[in-house]
């Protein structure tokens, strides 16, 4: 990256470094040989404000009357924050049914503050000056002799401090100084535990019978038509409890029932019950609860990224970024009559992981 | 008044001073501030509308702060269930979260919370959008050269903080469609390989949703992300300051120089009046437009989901990443490479460095060394432009991919259509970009180069004694004539000789090569029009004479 | 009567005027003959019947074959019930303009009273779920709440969350439930038109329908307040982005042009 690399000549020179040599106002002058020279800037010229006294103090009443519509909008907006019922709904054109309170105070609000910002920037453009003035730039970098300065400073610095002459001084500063922070490290070890075997279970287990999620009573296999589409959690699990988000969030399970010959996976009729299937509802890409289920074609499509499982098919992937099937969980019939899980998932639900193997 | 002779009366005048001048001199000999105020005070600013853009952001970060502390009064960060009892009927009985409940409060019961929280949530939207199209305009224009590639580096960290800033955000309320962009970057970690389980059990303090994040993303949000937010965007502003503004290239504007109005009182009442437009402006939206209605999604439940779950437009590009990448996983071993989610999640920030590093890229390929502070016009750098057009098709194609779901219902295509459709623009689009725009931007060149030499087509057409109609050309004024012939072209870099002067033979590197070839590329024949020469211009002009 | 005048040409007028020579025949026949009442009714539901036929192989036969067994162009009607027919033809998506797996809605060709002929005639092909009355899908004292629960968990997923509607896979989508006539809807759940999945009152029960149909009517009727303002098609944030950046970036660039832009100069005389 030095710039020996390059040769001086294929820098753009002529134009800029031109510029760069010509004294400020020497380019003002128009060139006779230079037809692109750089003319200078252009005169001023003066606004009607400028000339006309008349025009002038029609600015100072339209930045003044721009004021006082500000002030009269925040008192409006007092009295509505103080009148208006929060609960208040109004119907505005062509918005709708709309909270009458949010309504006032935003436009209250936004026509105080947009009047003054008006107000101000109309007095900038019309009456304050707006003659052009060009200011010098100096380079960023510092002349040579502050630099030479700045080194032997520090130069003097690092010399006096002898880290360079005691190693051992230095050696074991540095050693200090990268272990520390492994301390801070370890205090973010409390975020939580260890992720063990959790991913690999859930509630489901030999006997838990299938409850309905919208009744919460379990189901019979005759409560499921074909083509229906139903939810199921464990029993067991209720709302009000502690870990009940944790559990859903693997234990949802979604049930179609598909006529048998239709199913063309062998082991997904073996593990169902006279073709009702129950399948977790957690897509297997990153955890969205899939349930766009499509009757007639038996594909179910997750509304997050489009995965799509032909649940007809072991719930294998068809189309989208998720990248196995959906778990299956194996149910039966109790003897009273109930639809119940023969084990928990054989495989983790949800999003694969590295340990998944 | 500091001569010596008036050193003796000073303390007199001082007394008689105005009260004004009396707290600013208590002020100077306590910080200095009148040192401060001579090189600022009257600090110029060149105007052009494109440069209020970065105003634009400061004001809307600003205008979040405010709004974000006062919601801050209101919000309970906590995940504890509780039953609703509030105002809103179709929620009555529900159970939610506190977080969720007590943004509820806000919205329908305290006085004007409502409208806070909208102007909060509208002002992130344009905060990043303004960002985009700031970061945009400093690219065209090649503001990001010398000396100002250290703040590019600022103004890039702010947009990328303020992506996340905004997704700690949005996810707060724990609302159904936060939730599950929540429960997305819980499967995002897990595909991390070897440590994806532990980052995701860290993150969520055990297993997804636990009851730990909105707590933790509520101190990211209000305390950690813009706390570095702050710290950046004053040093971005002090940089701002000690660069001075950048300009167009025009009569009386130099390299040396910057021309506008002073920061007092022009631009203090221009950009101070700015300020409450902004303000002003997403005010009246917030009165006008509902964001993020989370009544209507309803407390998160991790066996729930509505269609249409996206995350904010920021995020957009990421969703079109994940949407359309095909799903491979690989058994590694005994081990599962989740390369279907994972790849995307390294895609991601790929995208956002592969801007950010592009000012460094293109001064190592002119190897120019020097400061620049007059802006390039984009048709006068085709390359550049090329790339930074490819780049937006390429960001606009993943957002396409982010949104194809409503893209389907309301233009009536196949999900999968437009998912394939993304899949192969993802690669193909940003290439026919570049070569379309380098078009263009050497047409546009052409064109500047003919009115320089034969001037301005005015429309008339004339017939000259010998029957022959033309049309009359008016010659430039010497004010255009220098904007368009102001900008630098740079010659293409040659691989030195391979003998240096003493006869040795010299090692050409690879590196060496590569930037040859880039430079040919950037700077080559095709890639630029040479301007016409002085010499070109008095010939022509000389033989226009005749009409 | 102009609209009478004007409709006398219709396909179908043939037929409504054979239905009320019909049924004038028919209330003629059983106020003179001094049959069984139990007799006459089951004529009058035989006649019903009969009529259904008439505008089944009209308009439906071509597709679902002459007995309802179904063709390759159309599936089978045997048992699937009256409460399919009404919705199917009732919304106007049967008869279908062209056969596929999705049929959008569009104006009913058919009266109400034909439709119940339809549903008549499909019915006695095989038992399928009846045409609710309006005591089994009026909302009225329903939970709101309970249903938005419900909604989310059985229905968001297609039909978004205030049932705006959403995209499925290659083409078909959900429809918007916006307007939708609340019979409609209590059928849709309970006989799963098209790809939707059906709801039977085993799974989700009558009482549930209801909350759903309470909750969408609160959440999606003519009088729903939306506090916040413009709802933007209720999509989310992809509306509300495009919202942003048209509308929020768009009006602040052009306030950025006035404040930037120079002052009118007074005119050169």
């Amino acid at each position: 990256m030095s710039s020996q690399e390059i040769p001086e000549e294929n820098l753009p020179a002529e134009q800029s470094a031109g510029l760069d040599q010509q004294e400020h106002g020497a380019v003002k002058v128009a060139d006779e040989k230079n037809p692109f020279a750089d003319p200078g800037l252009p005169p001023h010229e003066h606004r009607i404000q400028d000339i006309d006294e008349r025009a002038a103090r029609r600015s100072e009443r339209t930045v003044a009357l721009l004021f006082t519509v500000s002030m009269l909008s925040t008192i409006a907006f007092i009295a509505a924050y103080l009148a208006i019922p929060v609960d208040k709904a109004i119907y505005v054109f062509p918005i709708g049914h709309i909270s009458a309170l949010n309504f006032a105070l935003g436009c209250t609000l936004g026509l105080a503050l947009f009047s003054i910002g008006a107000g101000a920037v109309h007095w900038a453009r019309t009456l304050m000056s707006d003659e052009e003035i060009a200011d010098e730039r100096h380079a960023i970098e510092a002349p040579p002799e502050v630099k030479a300065k700045v080194l032997a400073d520090f130069k003097q610095g690092a010399k006096e401090s002898a880290l360079g002459r005691r190693k051992l001084i230095r050696n074991t500063m540095f050693g200090a100084l990268a272990l520390f922070p492994l301390s801070g490290v370890m205090l973010l070890g409390g975020l939580g535990p260890a992720p063990g075997t959790k991913l690999r279970h859930t509630t489901w287990a030999k006997g838990k019978k299938l409850v309905n999620m919208n009744t919460n009573e379990p189901l019979r296999p005759s409560d499921v038509a074909v083509g229906s589409l139903t939810f199921a959690m464990p029993e067991g699990l209720d709302e009000h409890d502690h870990d009940f988000q944790k559990n859903i969030a693997k234990d949802a399970l979604m049930i179609v029932r598909i006529q048998p010959d239709d199913i063309k996976d062998p082991r997904e009729l073996e593990w169902s019950h006279e073709g009702i299937v129950a399948f977790s509802k957690i897509c297997t890409h990153v955890g969205c609860p899939i349930s766009l289920y499509e009757q007639q074609t038996h594909h179910v499509l997750c509304p997050c990224h489009q995965s799509t499982f032909d649940l007809a098919d072991g719930a294998r992937v068809i189309f989208g970024p998720a990248g196995h099937a959906l778990p299956q969980l194996r149910i039966t019939v109790g003897e009273d009559g109930y639809l119940e899980a023969v084990s928990d998932f054989e495989e983790p639900v949800g999003p694969a992981f590295w340990e998944r193997g | 008044m500091s001569t010596a002779t008036n050193t003796a009366t000073d303390s007199r005048s001082r007394e008689k001073a105005p009260a004004g001048e009396r707290v600013a001199d208590w002020a100077d000999g306590r910080l200095g501030i009148y040192s401060l105020a001579k090189s600022n005070m009257r600090k110029i600013f060149p105007d052009h509308w494109s440069f209020m853009l970065g105003e634009i952001c400061l004001y809307s970060f600003i205008i979040i702060i405010l709004t974000g502390v006062y919601l801050t009064l209101f919000f309970h960060p906590s995940m504890n269930e509780v039953e609703y009892h509030g105002p809103y009927v179709p929620l009555q009985g529900q159970l939610m979260s506190e977080a969720f409940n007590s943004t509820m409060h806000i919205s329908f019961e305290v006085r004007g919370g409502l409208l806070i929280r909208q102007i909060h949530h509208w002002a992130a939207l344009i905060f990043l959008a303004g960002m985009f199209v700031h970061m945009m305009r400093v690219f065209f224009t090649g503001a990001f050269r010398k000396p100002r590639e250290v703040n590019w580096l600022f103004g890039f960290l702010l947009f990328v903080l303020g992506m996340f800033t905004g997704f700690t955000g949005y996810s707060l309320p724990d609302d159904l469609l936060s939730g599950t962009g929540v429960r997305f970057m819980e499967g995002a970690l897990l595909s991390v390989p070897i440590v994806g389980t532990y980052l995701s059990f860290f993150l969520f303090g055990g297993e997804f949703p636990g009851g730990d994040f909105v707590a933790r993303f509520y101190s990211a949000h209000v305390l950690l992300l813009p706390g570095i937010m702050l710290g950046l965007v004053v040093a971005h502003l002090i940089l701002v300051f000690y660069h001075k503004h950048t300009q167009f290239a025009g009569p009386g504007k130099t390299n040396n120089n910057v021309v506008g109005m002073p920061l007092l009182p022009v631009y203090t009442a221009k950009a101070g009046g700015f300020f409450f437009l902004v303000f002003g402006v997403i005010s009246v939206i917030s009165a006008i437009a509902s964001i993020n209605p989370i009544w209507s999604m309803g407390p998160y439940r991790p066996d729930q989901v509505s269609t249409g779950a996206q995350p904010d437009w920021y995020m957009g590009f990421s969703e079109g990443l994940i949407r359309v990448m095909p799903g491979w996983e690989i058994d590694f071993w005994g081990h599962t490479l989740v390369l279907g989610v994972f790849i995307p999640l390294m895609v991601f920030p790929l995208v956002l460095v592969a801007i950010a590093v592009y000012p460094f890229i293109e001064s190592w390929v002119t190897g120019d060394k020097r400061e620049h502070h007059i802006l390039d016009r984009p048709r006068n750098v085709p390359t550049r432009t090329g790339f930074g057009v490819a780049w937006i098709t390429w960001y606009m194609v993943l957002l396409i991919g982010g949104g194809n779901d409503l893209w389907a219902t309301h233009f009536h295509l196949s999900i999968n259509a437009i998912t394939w459709f993304v899949r192969i623009a993802f690669f193909v689009g940003p290439v026919v970009a570049f070569i379309v725009t380098k078009r263009i931007c050497l047409g546009l060149q052409r064109r500047d180069h003919d009115k320089i030499l034969h001037g301005r087509e005015t429309g008339i057409i004339k017939r000259l004694p010998h029957g022959e109609f033309i049309e009359v050309h008016e010659p430039l004024s010497q004010e255009q004539l220098h904007t368009l012939t102001a900008h630098e072209q740079y010659v293409p870099a040659e691989i030195g000789a391979a003998v240096d002067e003493n006869g040795v033979a010299r090692k050409v590197t690879r590196r060496e090569k590569v930037r040859a070839k880039l430079s040919k590329g950037y700077y080559g024949g095709d890639s630029q029009i040479v301007k016409p020469t002085v010499e070109e211009y008095k010939e022509i002009t000389s033989g226009h004479g005749h009409h | 009567m102009k609209k009478l005048s004007a409709r006398r040409r219709h396909p179908l007028a043939a037929l409504v005027v054979l239905f009320i020579a019909l049924a004038t025949t028919g209330v003629l026949f059983t106020a003179f003959a001094p049959a069984d009442r139990a007799v006459a009714d089951e004529t009058a539901q035989t006649l019903t019947i009969e009529e259904g036929k008439k505008l089944y192989s009209v308009g439906c036969a071509s597709c679902h074959g002459t007995g309802g067994q179904g063709t390759t162009d159309g599936p089978s009607l045997v048992g699937v019930g009256a409460a399919a027919v009404d919705f199917q033809v009732g919304t106007g998506r049967m008869p279908a303009q062209q056969p596929g797996a999705q049929v959008p809605d569009k104006p009913t060709i058919y009266s109400q009273a034909e439709i119940d002929q339809l549903a008549a005639y499909i019915s006695s092909l095989g038992a399928g779920p009846e045409v609710p009355t309006e005591n089994e899908y009026n909302p009225e004292g329903a939970d709101i709440a309970e249903g938005g629960e419900l909604f989310r968990t059985n229905c968001a997923q297609c039909h978004n969350f205030t049932g705006k509607g959403g995209a499925l896979s290659e083409g078909k989508y959900a429809p918007s439930l916006e307007g939708v006539d609340p019979k409609h809807i209590y059928e849709a759940m309970q006989t799963g038109p098209q790809n939707m999945p059906s709801f039977p009152d085993t799974t989700l029960s009558e009482e549930n329908k209801k909350d759903i149909i309470a909750y969408l009517e609160a959440v999606n009727g003519d009088d729903t307040v939306e506090p916040g303002g413009l709802s933007l098609g209720g999509l989310g944030p992809v509306s509300e982005g495009l919202f942003g950046w048209v509308f929020g970036l768009g009006a602040l660039i052009a306030v950025a042009v006035w404040v930037a832009a120079r002052t009118a100069k007074a005119k050169k005389s």
